[in-house]
């Protein structure tokens, strides 16, 4: 009896999948983002064997460099060099390892706290419901970046400090979405049911709740993965995010500025690989939300 | 688009070139806004480029383009014997400006003089708080308070001064743009009218351009004064165009937006020479940059090993690639154009081999040590986080295993004062008068070793000490430039520091520019600037 | 109605007082002591230190400090600024108009542009300009506007000389100031070529600024026309044999405009979060700017007071939101 239960909840979770994988492959979109996201993920996975040289190492031979194509560029640097003689292509490639690690830290720190925060404000309800939402509310009342920066300038400068402050910002969007739709669960039958036959409190939230609420926040964190991304960038930007010599894309921007006149490889490229990371993850976000709501399915 | 995008640009220009063509008027990209226009309360030399120099005149002084002293708006000083008391004859006939609130009923006098320097030193003054929560931090810091016993008006034009103790420098000091003179019939008719701040928002002095408006963080206008008792600017209008990012200000100046512009990004040097509608002065700044060891932690108590590592790092890569050589290397912790500069002191050789030898000498291996890297750009350390990269690359050669530290800017000067501190901390020092006190007392004296000093290599030789304080005490400048010779000597033996660089000062300005004038201090006036057709 | 604003703002209260607290809180832990910045490399003997401190209030309490803020806050004074010595609420006003202006340009621009592309796109679901517009709006949405900023900067002003590099007028114009919208201002002064020489200077920081919220508006905008479309009374209207325009001008349309509203309201954090970023390249003397500058000279009462005015801005619009959305959408009222 219990092995055709597992069975069946098994064929049903494959063909699940196999729909969701349907309306997704429809998006061309999202499967382009899809390819570009697995390659950028192999990048960062395989830098330090695709990477010509180490991303800290300074030629000293070598100051601004330009590109392989343009007078003066040498073979060995395809990208050229930056101020100190640091290759470009392989700060590039190893800064894919910023970005992924970043956007998955924030992401997880954001999902996990706000889901929890989410889910003991849904499920209790009355005032605990009312001070944790103000609490959210307070801190979604700051504009996202403002509140990064005072977060980092207070916790101090800092690649790590960067990620908290960006999750701390973020998670209020997952509570709320959280709490809503365990409330909106809370009012089915088959709670009700689950509660009569004497499920816990824990039990009930996450084993019978939580996964009848995945479909939002898949979507919502893949949107706060790209935003995770460029928000670390700008603080790198800002000179509050990763710090140097970390090949991390926003902080070798804010190193560049000063040469946006004599030299333009710096400046553009490690913003176009931002822009093209986020533009992926973007890309796939757009899938994942068509093929998750069914709402727009029917459209 | 594209139209439209060419017409506005003819409507620019236009506009522009007929502007110039009916006043002149000089705009300078200054870095940053000033903190206000009152200069006694404010310490940053963005304010007194705004202030200081271009409203008010002090007694004294600095000779153009010199740190030498002249009569401003005392004509005349007597010292007494004992060299306690100074009484200054004031000038006659100079007027203040008038702005649409004030117009001065009288000429500048010895009233002035007291209320301007009463309102710093007496704490019970009316003026003294007259904005919540205001400081007078450089007449602290020069010692003022302790120094100046009274000041008393004798008559009109005569204002005497009577210290505690002889001081030699006190002429330079009151030449500094704390020391200004503000009018005291301004600041009565603004306590009548209940608007005290005024003093700070609307100055009012006696100098060569009267202030018109400021926006803040965008613009300040200046207008020539007419009245000036010294040689009349030959601009009529000034304009501060405030442009915080140096390639920012550099685009304005090929865009001819504006005229001069200060802190040119190294990096621009060679595309400001390649331009011939620019021209690049530049002169030695009165600065160095320093790498300080904890002589007071093992191994770097021991001179050998703080002598090795400086060995080990190569200054000439730093130059290049931090300062895209703006700089020279530093082999005295003074700069080069001071007097009593010690030309003879061999500077330690870049020599990787014989440092890694040194050190296995001194039982040093495996080595590991912090460099403490400023978050902030300095004129003597354009960008300390890549210095300290370089260093951290040459000592990994030799066997050392450097981590970079860095706090924020607030927390960096005071931890890195911390007794017992880990690490050795890049930073560095720009002198106010020229006197080679203000560098060798402050930052490397046994005094300065103390908390709230400056001396953070703790270093504290007795020797080296003894010099300074016979120095201080003798008036001959002869007789004084040996003994700082000597004690630059016994510096070098030591090697609390690994003296890293002077950068150089460079002012790029627009080619039709005359008549500016650098400042060994590092300000920017220019009463004297003109624009040529 | 007047029930629904007085709860709406009775609920505002707590929020608000948390708003003080995250403000205060957050700035008084942040490293790094203003006294110690003031003296820079210099250094400061104990003593001094000590009675700088005192004569700025930080050696009371914590909370004693916090209950002296709330306290002047209630009779509107929001301090002084340790570095101008001037209020912060002063400052604030002399700078907001200019940040005014620029959210403003830029969220003209952006509704001028992101809903008539969205509903051409909507309508011609699957057609070239949808596929392009809304893999535009995407790419706007990915983003990095501060390098986007750069990159105009190098290609108009440096490359084409186009546009000026940074600032709000040419120098060369002087007036009063008035209203403080350059745009404004400029012209009421009647100086010839003065207004446009405002919009010129204007012109590339508002595209830098419009680029994300124009992206979000279009999309936005596309989905909701998509959504009203495929309502049955849409479909009905149709299929009664109304002309397909006036479908579209008349239901569907002003039905799709209510989230779209909403969109543009809740654009105003992402304003003012590009504000900073686009100040910062741009030299823009606005709140954005100021506040970047607060934060690293450790200004406290500025970047508490800063933060506390940005936050209760951001709400009041919200607030306004919510009360247009009630006003178009009586059923929200009854929830």
């Amino acid at each position: 009896m219990s092995d055709t239960v597992q069975l069946s909840s098994s064929a049903i979770r494959r063909q699940m999948l196999a729909e969701f994988w349907f309306y997704f492959r429809q998006n061309r979109g999202a499967v382009a983002g899809l390819v570009v996201f697995i390659l950028l993920v192999l990048t960062a996975v395989f830098a330090p064997l695709l990477a010509p040289h180490d991303p800290t190492t300074q030629y000293r031979d070598a100051f601004l460099l330009p590109p392989v194509w343009q007078e003066g560029g040498r073979a060995e640097f395809l990208l050229g060099t930056d101020a100190v003689g640091r290759d470009m292509l392989s700060r590039l490639i190893f800064g894919a390892q910023y970005s992924l690690f970043i956007g998955i830290v924030v992401v997880a720190i954001a999902l996990v706290g706000g889901v929890i925060i989410g889910l003991i404000a849904g499920f209790f309800g009355g005032w605990v419901d009312s001070v944790i939402m103000r609490v959210m509310d307070v801190i979604l009342a700051f504009p996202s970046l403002l509140l990064a920066l005072v977060l980092v300038a207070v916790l101090g400068p800092g690649l790590t400090n960067a990620m908290i402050a960006i999750a701390i910002v973020y998670q209020p969007h997952f509570a709320r979405l959280t709490r809503a739709a365990v409330m909106g669960e809370m009012r089915r039958e088959y709670v009700t049911a689950a509660r009569v036959a004497g499920a816990g409190n824990l039990r009930l939230m996450f084993k019978t709740i939580l996964p009848n609420c995945l479909g939002p926040l898949i979507v919502q964190a893949t949107l706060s993965f790209s935003s995770a991304v460029l928000d670390s960038a700008a603080l790198g930007f800002l000179g509050m995010g990763a710090q140097p010599p970390a090949p991390e894309w926003g902080t070798m921007l804010a190193e560049a500025r000063e040469f946006i006149l004599r030299a333009w490889w710096v400046v553009t490229l490690p913003g176009l690989a931002i822009l093209i990371s986020v533009l992926a993850i973007n890309m796939m976000g757009d899938g994942l939300r068509d093929a998750l709501d069914p709402k727009l399915k029917r459209s | 688009m594209k139209y439209l995008s060419h017409g506005l640009l003819a409507v620019s220009a236009l506009a522009l070139t007929t502007a110039f063509a009916e006043a002149k008027t000089f705009v300078y990209c200054s870095e940053a806004s000033p903190e206000g226009f009152d200069p006694s309360p404010y310490t940053a030399g963005t304010t007194f480029d705004a202030s200081g120099h271009p409203i008010y005149n002090r007694l004294t002084e600095f000779k153009k383009g010199t740190t030498e002293i002249e009569p401003g708006l005392a004509e005349s000083w007597e010292v007494s014997e004992d060299g306690t008391e100074y009484t200054f004859k004031l000038r006659q006939g100079v007027k203040f400006h008038s702005n649409d609130r004030f117009t001065p009923t009288r000429d500048f006098n010895a009233d002035d003089v007291v209320f301007s320097f009463q309102r710093q030193g007496d704490p019970n003054h009316p003026w003294h708080q007259y904005i919540p929560g205001i400081t007078y931090e450089y007449y602290t810091s020069m010692d003022m308070p302790n120094l100046v016993k009274s000041v008393e008006k004798i008559d009109d034009y005569t204002v005497k001064f009577t210290l505690n103790r002889p001081e030699a420098p006190f002429l330079a000091n009151i030449a500094m743009p704390f020391a200004s003179i503000v009018s005291k019939e301004y600041a009565d008719t603004l306590e009548a009218a209940g608007a005290k701040e005024g003093l700070n928002n609307a100055p009012i002095g006696t100098g060569p351009f009267r202030f018109v408006a400021y926006q803040k963080d965008a613009v300040i206008r200046y207008q020539k004064n007419a009245d000036y008792w010294g040689e009349a600017p030959k601009i009529d209008d000034l304009i501060f165009a405030i442009t915080p990012d140096p390639s920012v200000r550099l685009q304005k100046l090929k865009a001819g937006e504006c005229h001069l512009m200060p802190y040119p990004s190294p990096a621009d040097l060679e595309s400001i020479r390649a331009d011939d509608s620019l021209k690049l002065d530049e002169q030695p700044g009165l600065n160095v940059g320093y790498l300080a060891y904890n002589t007071t932690v093992a191994p770097f108590d021991n001179p050998k090993v703080r002598k090795a590592l400086n060995m080990a790092i190569n200054k000439e890569a730093i130059i290049d690639a931090v300062f895209q050589g703006a700089a020279e290397p530093a082999k005295n912790p003074i700069p080069p154009t001071m007097w009593s500069y010690n030309e003879a002191v061999e500077d330690d050789p870049y020599d990787p081999e014989a440092a890694k030898a040194m050190l296995e000498e001194e039982g040093v291996t495996d080595l590991s040590m912090n460099i403490w890297a400023m978050p902030v750009q300095r004129p003597y350390m354009p960008n300390a986080r890549r210095t300290a990269e370089l260093m951290q690359e040459d000592l990994s050669k030799v066997g050392v295993n450097a981590e970079i530290v860095s706090y924020e800017w607030g927390e960096y000067l005071q931890k890195s004062m911390e007794a017992g501190r880990d690490g050795a901390v890049i930073l560095g020092w720009t002198g106010d008068n020229g006197d080679p006190d203000n560098f060798l007392s402050v930052l490397l004296s046994c005094d300065a070793a103390k908390e709230g000093g400056a001396n953070r290599a703790f270093w504290c030789n007795e020797e080296f000490s003894d010099l300074l304080q016979q120095a201080k005490v003798t008036s001959e400048q002869a007789e004084r430039t040996k003994l700082y010779e000597q004690a630059q000597v016994i510096f070098k033996e030591q090697a609390p520091w690994l003296t890293i660089a002077h950068s150089t000062q460079y002012v790029p300005m627009r080619a039709e520019v005359t008549g500016f004038v650098m400042s060994p201090l590092g300000d920017f006036t220019f009463e004297n600037v003109d624009l040529a057709e | 109605m007047v029930r629904f604003l007085l709860s709406k703002l009775l609920y505002l209260i707590p929020t608000f007082l948390g708003i003080t607290i995250v403000a205060f809180g957050f700035v008084r832990i942040l490293p790094g002591d203003p006294v110690l910045l003031m003296a820079g490399e210099r250094g400061v003997s104990p003593e001094r230190h000590a009675e700088l401190s005192a004569q700025l209030g930080f050696d009371k309490p914590l909370v004693m400090q916090y209950l002296d803020f709330l306290g002047r806050l209630l009779q509107g004074d929001l301090g002084n600024s340790l570095v101008t010595k001037r209020p912060v609420l002063d400052e604030f006003l002399a700078l907001f108009p200019a940040t005014l202006e620029l959210g403003l340009c830029a969220i003209i621009i952006a509704t001028l542009i992101g809903v008539p592309v969205g509903v051409l796109a909507a309508i011609k679901r699957g057609s070239w300009f949808d596929q392009v517009s809304m893999t535009s709006a995407l790419v706007g949405f990915s983003m990095p506007i501060f390098w986007w900023g750069l990159l105009l900067i190098i290609f108009f002003s440096g490359y084409l000389g186009w546009t000026p590099v940074s600032g709000r007028i040419s120098l060369m114009y002087y007036f009063p100031e008035g209203t403080g919208f350059m745009l404004i201002d400029s012209l009421m002064s009647g100086q010839d070529g003065a207004f446009a020489s405002a919009v010129s200077h204007l012109i590339l920081p508002s595209i830098v600024l419009a680029t994300i919220p124009l992206a979000v508006i279009a999309r936005q905008t596309r989905s909701a026309m998509l959504e009203v479309m495929g309502e049955d009374y849409v479909r009905t209207a149709r299929a009664k044999g109304m002309p397909s325009r006036r479908v579209i001008g008349v239901h569907a349309l002003r039905n799709a405009m209510i989230p779209v509203v909403t969109t543009i309201g809740l654009q105003i954090g992402v304003l003012i979060a590009g504000a900073i970023l686009t100040e910062t390249i741009f030299s823009w003397p606005g709140i954005g700017k100021w506040m970047i500058d607060s934060i690293s000279r450790r200004d406290y009462p500025v970047v508490q007071s800063g933060l506390l005015l940005i936050a209760g801005l951001v709400m009041l619009v919200n607030l306004l939101v919510d009360l247009t959305y009630g006003l178009i959408n009586p059923r929200i009222r009854a929830t």
